[in-house]
């Protein structure tokens, strides 16, 4: 039998007639109670004794007073106190909580996103640039333009694979030539004005090299830790 | 209490979970009565009553977030409630205490023998009601007064909800035998 409709006992329903009284049981316990105190005149006088005792309980209660207004005035000092001390570290802490927004995963990604789309437009431009830059005008001849006495137009047909390379500036001049030197590498051209400012034209190897090879040589000036900050295929 | 109150007093909770003051204040006006009643009835002190109830409510600020809604608020505010008022109680040396709750309530009423002469049968109930000892007078106070179900009961108290019912039987059994004492036979039990 379940408990739905299992039946109560005399003493279970008696038990029970407090709760009846101020209203809260449940509805299945409530109706057999109702029906118990309808069929039963001494449950119903007993009952009787429960509703004395709960109106006498109530007036004794409601007969202790109310806390003085000095509760809520205490209470919400400390209330306010806390909110502005909650308020304070907040404020203070801005910057640390900017910082750490900052340095949240999310943010690490959308900024390696934002640096390589920043890093292709900058070879874009460079590209463009050394492809436009009149190299060994003749004096007089119109069009700015510089000299330098190992130059070759992006046109020329000198042998070799070249790459442009710009130097981290902590880079020092014995840092570079050792690295340069490692890898039998030259520099023919450069410093580079301009959008390709501070550009260098390097010779990488003595015959032309396909593509693949290319771009393995630049990966690897690439990977040169603190001395090279940008490295690309030269045209 | 209502169910419609009892689901606004939730989201009053909400409310102050966020920082809500005036959700607190709401909350503050709707239940410190009775919490301070239900504080007073163990502690017998009314400063320390008040104190005690500032008390429950900077938990409930401080709480809110952490309410999961699974008991009715007011259930909530007396477990807490009666929590710190037990804290209060062990730390008074049992003299203090006793003395204190001896003449915390200020009852004008006559003896229960000489209420009974008076022919006053409802002064002598509430003379025998504050008798009782606190433990009684605490399920009577929560089932009588407070409303709270046998459930509800069994959460403040913390106790079974089996137990719940023998202590309230007992509770009563001991009231109509103080009132005997008095020259009140009820007939029962």
């Amino acid at each position: 039998m379940n408990k739905t409709n299992q039946k109560m006992s005399a003493d279970d329903l008696e038990a029970l007639l407090p709760w009846y009284a101020a209203g809260t049981l449940d509805a299945r316990e409530a109706d057999e109670v109702e029906a118990a105190l309808s069929a039963d005149p001494e449950l119903a006088r007993r009952f009787d004794l429960v509703r004395e005792e709960m109106t006498e309980t109530i007036l004794l209660n409601e007969a202790l007073g109310v806390p003085s207004a000095r509760v809520m005035e205490n209470l919400f000092k400390a209330i306010d106190k806390e909110r502005k001390s909650a308020r304070a570290p907040a404020a203070t802490s801005g910057l640390g909580a900017w910082l750490s927004d900052l340095f949240t995963p999310r943010a690490f990604a959308f900024a390696a996103g934002a640096a390589a789309i920043i890093i292709l437009l900058q070879a874009g431009v460079i590209t463009k640039m050394m492809l436009q830059t009149p190299v060994d005008v003749p004096s007089g001849a119109s069009g700015s333009g510089f000299e330098t006495a190992s130059a070759c137009p992006p046109t020329c047909t000198e042998p070799g694979a070249f790459v442009l390379v710009r130097f981290a500036p902590q880079a020092s001049i014995a840092d570079i030539t050792r690295f340069l030197d490692s890898r039998d590498a030259v520099i023919v051209d450069g410093p580079r004005p301009g959008g390709a400012a501070g550009m260098y034209r390097v010779r990488v190897a003595e015959m032309a090299l396909p593509k693949d090879e290319l771009e393995k040589v630049v990966k690897e000036f690439q990977s040169s830790g603190n001395l090279v900050s940008l490295a690309m295929p030269a045209p | 209490m209502s169910a419609n109150l009892s689901a606004s007093d939730e989201v009053l909770i909400g409310r102050i979970a966020q920082g809500d003051r005036l959700a607190m204040q709401v909350l503050f006006a709707r239940h410190q009565v009775r919490v301070y009643r239900f504080v007073l009835r163990l502690v017998g002190n009314q400063a320390v009553a008040e104190d005690l109830i500032s008390e429950v409510f900077l938990d409930v600020w401080r709480q809110a977030d952490r309410f999961e809604g699974r008991s009715a608020v007011s259930t909530w505010l007396l477990a807490i409630a009666r929590f710190k008022a037990l804290s209060s109680m062990r730390r008074k040396p049992d003299e203090e205490l006793d003395e204190e709750t001896a003449g915390a309530i200020e009852d004008t009423s006559d003896d229960p023998e000489v209420a009974v002469q008076k022919k006053d049968k409802s002064a002598a109930l509430r003379k025998c009601l504050q008798a009782l000892s606190p433990e009684h007078r605490e399920v009577i106070d929560l089932v009588y007064y407070h409303e709270k179900s046998v459930e509800e009961v069994a959460e403040i108290v913390g106790i079974p909800e089996a137990t719940v019912k023998t202590r309230m039987f007992y509770a009563r059994k001991r009231l109509s035998e103080l009132l005997k004492a008095a020259g009140i036979d009820r007939g029962w039990p």
